[in-house]
């Protein structure tokens, strides 16, 4: 009896122990944090002639990297299957010009915004709709709710009837699908490529998407023909920003990367990707 | 997950089943016509017209289906020719685009289906008509075609129901057929298997109906293989 009483301490002693033990053992301790991105986002993320994968992202990614302390790998991930994917683990880490939105902060979290670009319409030169809406104006909706509202009425007068193309599943198919809906057809593509081909094509009217991947569009000597056209929006369906997203379990990786955003905004070094990439300073 | 997303889902897949029936019934009508010029092409005795027909069937049975439907829908478009010319407002539209990438793909099967379903009708067969003394037309009505027919049905069906698949393919033009729905759901609301499995059934139901009515059909032409009744 007393040998079998000591023998039930013993090992509730080590199961205690053990579970004492456990957070220390199998907390994550960051060595290598693997990041998705699409690497068809120009200039956000792009994959360069030898097929290496650069762009904004990556200058910031690295950079934030070396400030967490962490060793970290790019792959490459299609934008349709990149939340779904980091709920999996093939990742740890999206960047991908993901806006924060409420829809996606259900099923992950994100860091602190690292860019908040505005979005814009492009179409050709000498089209009806560049003829109505003229040559862009940035318009902070979530500063100035009256001008966002002229300017998405402004909107839907010059694209009545008219065919627009946006990437599926993006803040911008919201704006399209929310404002454009009743007035113009809306048209969703899986690549924002395929997006601009059929711009080219004539099949669509205008693109939407925002600033620094349409100017990166129009950068192209194929492009010479289109321009940025009416406001250049920011707030409303666009929210505050694009950030990190990451697990909603990984709260330490969090925290650890909003410490180097915030130390990357202090000494500059986020606007000098932003003006290195995008040729306009698109901090929030 | 709660049954009435499901049932939301299910009926968002629905209402885009008419256009999966669409693109593909009209791409195998299409292909049909199709594989019977180039079967005519391929038996028909000239030399340069089935050298014509074989390759015909080689390129488009010998390359991806998902490379000739992106020719056909951004390649041509970003030909300044093609849309300069009157067949740009029928090129413009990606559902036309899909039925004759579709439709081109499919050809190059149902030619061979065709080719080997005309392969098994005797050849005792084909002599006694015409010893009997019948036309070109009537031969072909009355002996070719019914026993053709029975020969080529069960390859024909399997061909009918992978195209009801590959008209998956269509979600990348930006039609919104079942798979592009289920994308679509899937990307917005961030649920994965949901959607998929129940396009995935959508698609299963309708392969099983069709591969049963071929299967009836079959059964009906082959009176002379069922058991006598005793």
């Amino acid at each position: 009896m007393g040998s079998r009483l000591w023998k039930s301490v013993a090992l509730g002693a080590s199961v205690a122990a053990a579970l004492a033990m456990a957070p220390a053992a199998f907390a994550k301790e960051w060595k290598t944090v693997v990041i998705g991105m699409e690497g068809g986002y120009d200039p956000w993320n792009l994959t360069d002639s030898s097929g290496k994968i650069v762009g904004f992202e990556v200058d910031l990614a690295n950079d934030l990297c070396k400030r967490a302390g962490v060793e970290c790998k790019i792959i490459a991930q299609d934008w349709d299957g990149m939340i779904p994917g980091l709920k999996a683990g093939k990742f740890d880490v999206i960047m991908d010009g993901m806006s924060i939105t409420e829809e996606r902060q259900k099923e992950i979290d994100f860091s602190k915004p690292y860019a908040a670009p505005p979005a814009a319409f492009m179409a050709a030169k000498d089209s009806d709709v560049a003829k109505a809406l003229g040559a862009g104006k940035v318009v902070n909706a979530a500063k100035d709710p009256k001008a966002g509202a002229a300017a998405v009425k402004a909107i839907q007068a010059a694209l009545k009837g008219k065919t627009i193309g946006v990437q599926s599943s993006t803040t911008h198919a919201n704006f399209a699908n929310k404002y454009l809906k009743d007035v113009a057809t809306i048209k969703e593509y899986k690549t924002t490529d395929d997006r601009d081909l059929d711009l080219k094509a004539g099949r669509i009217d205008v693109g939407l998407d925002d600033y620094p991947t349409i100017a990166s569009t129009l950068d192209k000597p194929d492009a010479k023909d289109f321009t940025i056209v009416g406001p250049e929006f920011i707030g409303d369906v666009f929210g505050v920003g694009e950030g990190m997203g990451l697990r909603k379990s990984d709260a330490d990786l969090t925290a650890k990367f909003n410490k180097a955003i915030a130390a990357a905004f202090a000494d500059g070094s986020i606007k000098k990707y932003s003006l290195k990439w995008f040729k306009i300073d698109t901090t929030p | 997950m709660d049954g009435a997303f499901v049932g939301t889902t299910f009926w968002r897949l629905m209402a885009a089943l008419p256009l999966t029936l669409e693109v593909w019934f009209l791409s195998v009508v299409l292909g049909g016509l199709i594989a019977a010029g180039v079967v005519w092409m391929r038996v028909g005795g000239s030399k340069p017209l089935e050298i014509l027909a074989r390759a015909y069937v080689a390129l488009f049975r010998g390359t991806p289906l998902l490379i000739q439907l992106f020719i056909v829908y951004y390649g041509l478009a970003s030909l300044p020719a093609v849309r300069h010319s009157l067949f740009w407002p029928i090129l413009r539209e990606p559902f036309n685009c899909g039925v004759l990438a579709l439709g081109l793909c499919t050809a190059g099967y149902q030619a061979e289906i065709f080719r080997g379903a005309l392969l098994a009708v005797p050849h005792g067969a084909v002599e006694a008509a015409r010893a009997c003394g019948m036309s070109r037309l009537l031969l072909f009505r009355r002996i070719v075609f019914p026993i053709a027919l029975r020969a080529g049905l069960p390859a024909y069906s399997t061909e009918m129901i992978s195209m009801v698949k590959a008209t998956a393919l269509v979600s990348l033009i930006t039609l919104w057929d079942v798979m592009s729905v289920a994308l679509k759901i899937r990307n917005d609301t961030l649920v994965t298997y949901l959607p998929l499995i129940l396009a995935g059934a959508i698609y299963f139901t309708v392969n099983y109906i069709l591969g049963a009515a071929f299967l009836s059909l079959e059964r009906r032409l082959s009176p002379h293989l069922r058991p006598r009744p005793s």
